[in-house]
C-alpha cells in the first residue's frame, strides 16, 4: 500500500511542477506579446503623416442671398478656399451661404450655418421631358399679370412628361444636385412660404451660379425624401436651378 | 372658396404666444363674414382647429368649382402682405390633370387674380410682396388660386409703429382689401364669363 501512495505524491508533485512551469512560461509569452503590441502601435504611430493639411486654393463664388425685407436674391461675391472635388466645392458653398445667414443681423436669419449641409451629391441630370438642352430652359411665365417671370417654377410642370421617356444626360451634359441637409436644420427653419421658399431658391440659384452644369436640384432631409421644408415649400420636387436667377418682380 | 393653413395638430408657425393656425383661422372668419354680406357664397376648408390634410384642401377647393381660392397663411418674417400665385408653368387645360400640377391651367388665371388683389391692397396701403412658390394643396387646385401670407407690418415704413398678426385693426384692413379685390375679379369674370 505504501509503495503505491507514495507514487501517486510523486506525480502529484511532478505535475504540480509541470503546472506551475507552464504558468510562469505562459506569463513570460504574455509579456512578450504585449510588449510587441506596444512596439507596434509606437510603429504605428512613428508612420502618421507628419504634413500640414492641404489648403485648397481661393476662388471666387457667388452666392445668391435672400433679402426677407423685398423678398429677393442679391448676387454677392467672396473668394474661398474651394476644393476641387465638384461635390465637394458645392458643399463648402452651401455652407458658406448657410453660415451668412446664421450671422447676427442677416437678411434671410436661419440658424444651423454650414453644418446643415449634410453632402450634396451631382448626378446625371434626367429628364422626364425628351432630351436634354445644355441649358437649362428658364421655365418663366409668359402669362399677363404681376409676377409673371417669377422664380421657382419646378420641373414637375409639364404634363407631357408622362408621354415620353426619361432621358439621362450624357456625360458633361447637364447635371442633378442632390442637397442633403439636416433634420436640425428643417427644425429650426422660421416657418412660412417667403421664408422657405427664398432659403429653397438661394440654394438653388447659388449651385447653378458656380457650377452651371447643375440645372436641377432635389432636397433631402437627413438622406429621407420630406414633404416640406418647415410646413409650407415643397421638397418633394424637382427644381430648376436657372428659375431661381435674380429677378425684380419683388414689389414695394 | 378660402382655406385657413394648417390646424389641428399641424400648428404651422408658432410665434411667441401666436400659432399660425388661429391666426389664418381668424383671418378665414373675417373674410368669410365680409363676404357672406356682400352675397357671395363661401367655401371653406375648415371652421374649427381642425387638422386638414393639403390633399383634403385641394378636393374641397376642386369640388366647389370656386371662383377664386385663397389659401391663408400668416408669418413673422418679411413684413406686409406677401402673395404667392404657384411656381408651376402655365399649361393649356386637358381632360385629365395629374393631381401635383392642375393649377398648372389655371397659373394665368391665378397671376390675374393675384394682380387685382395686388391692387386692393395697394389700395389700403398696405406693404405687398409678389412671388411663385411650390405649395402643395395650392398645386392641386383647379381654380384661380392665390397663396395669401400676411406678416407684421414694418416700422420703418412711414415711420409708423409695427403692427402685430393678431392686431384686430390690421387683421379687419387686410380682410376689407381682399374682399374689394374678390369683388373687383368677381367683376371681371362676369364680364369675360356673362351668365345666360
Amino acid at each position: 500500500m505504501a509503495p503505491a501512495m507514495n507514487m501517486v505524491r510523486r506525480v502529484q508533485t511532478w505535475l504540480f511542477i509541470l503546472l506551475l512551469v507552464s504558468s510562469a512560461a505562459m506569463g513570460v509569452v504574455l509579456w512578450q506579446l504585449r510588449e510587441h503590441a506596444h512596439k507596434r502601435l509606437l510603429a504605428g504611430q512613428d508612420t502618421a503623416p507628419t504634413q500640414a493639411p492641404e489648403i485648397s486654393p481661393e476662388e471666387r463664388a457667388t452666392l445668391l442671398v435672400a433679402n426677407d425685407a423685398d423678398s429677393s436674391l442679391l448676387p454677392q461675391e467672396l473668394t474661398l478656399p474651394l476644393p476641387q472635388d465638384m461635390g465637394s466645392r458645392a458643399r463648402v458653398i452651401l455652407g458658406k451661404l448657410l453660415d451668412l445667414y446664421a450671422l447676427p443681423g442677416a437678411t434671410h436669419p436661419v440658424p444651423g450655418g454650414a453644418a446643415s449641409i449634410g453632402q450634396v451629391f451631382l448626378l446625371p441630370a434626367v429628364s422626364l421631358n425628351g432630351p436634354l438642352p445644355t441649358v437649362a430652359p428658364a421655365a418663366r411665365n409668359p402669362g399677363s399679370g404681376p409676377g409673371s417671370g417669377a422664380r421657382g417654377a419646378p420641373s414637375a410642370a409639364n404634363p407631357a412628361a408622362a408621354k415620353n421617356a426619361r432621358t439621362v444626360a450624357p456625360e458633361g451634359g447637364p447635371q442633378l444636385a442632390v442637397v442633403n441637409l439636416t433634420s436640425a436644420f428643417a427644425a429650426a427653419h422660421p416657418s412660412g412660404i417667403e421664408a422657405e421658399t427664398l432659403t429653397v431658391l438661394s440654394i438653388c440659384g447659388t449651385l447653378h451660379a458656380n457650377l452651371p452644369r447643375v440645372t436641377q436640384v432635389r432636397f433631402l432631409v437627413d438622406g429621407q425624401p420630406r414633404a416640406t421644408l418647415a410646413g409650407h415649400a415643397d421638397l418633394t420636387r424637382t427644381y430648376l436651378a436657372a428659375d431661381a436667377a435674380p429677378s425684380s418682380e419683388a414689389h414695394p | 372658396m378660402l382655406d385657413a393653413a394648417h390646424g389641428g395638430d399641424e400648428a404651422g408657425g408658432k410665434f411667441g404666444s401666436l400659432a399660425e393656425k388661429d391666426l389664418t383661422l381668424a383671418l378665414e372668419v373675417r373674410l368669410r363674414s365680409l363676404l357672406a354680406a356682400r352675397g357671395i357664397a363661401v367655401v371653406t376648408t375648415r371652421e374649427s382647429d381642425a387638422t386638414v390634410t393639403p390633399e383634403r384642401r385641394a378636393e374641397i377647393a376642386n369640388h366647389a368649382g370656386a371662383q377664386a381660392c385663397l389659401s391663408l397663411h400668416a408669418t413673422q418674417t418679411g413684413s406686409g402682405v406677401h402673395m404667392f400665385v404657384s411656381s408651376l408653368a402655365p399649361q393649356d387645360p386637358a381632360r385629365i390633370a395629374a393631381w401635383k400640377t392642375a393649377q398648372s391651367a389655371w397659373v394665368t388665371r391665378s397671376l390675374a387674380l393675384e394682380g387685382l388683389l395686388n391692387s386692393a391692397l395697394l389700395q389700403a396701403g398696405m406693404n405687398v410682396t409678389l412671388g411663385r412658390t411650390a405649395l402643395p394643396s395650392l398645386d392641386s387646385m383647379i381654380c384661380p388660386a392665390i397663396a395669401v401670407e400676411f406678416a407684421p407690418e414694418s416700422a420703418q415704413k412711414d415711420q409708423k409703429p409695427a403692427v402685430q398678426l393678431d392686431d384686430p385693426d390690421y387683421q379687419a384692413r387686410l380682410a376689407e382689401a381682399l374682399v374689394a379685390g374678390l369683388l373687383a375679379w368677381r367683376a371681371e369674370e362676369r364680364q369675360q364669363w356673362p351668365q345666360p
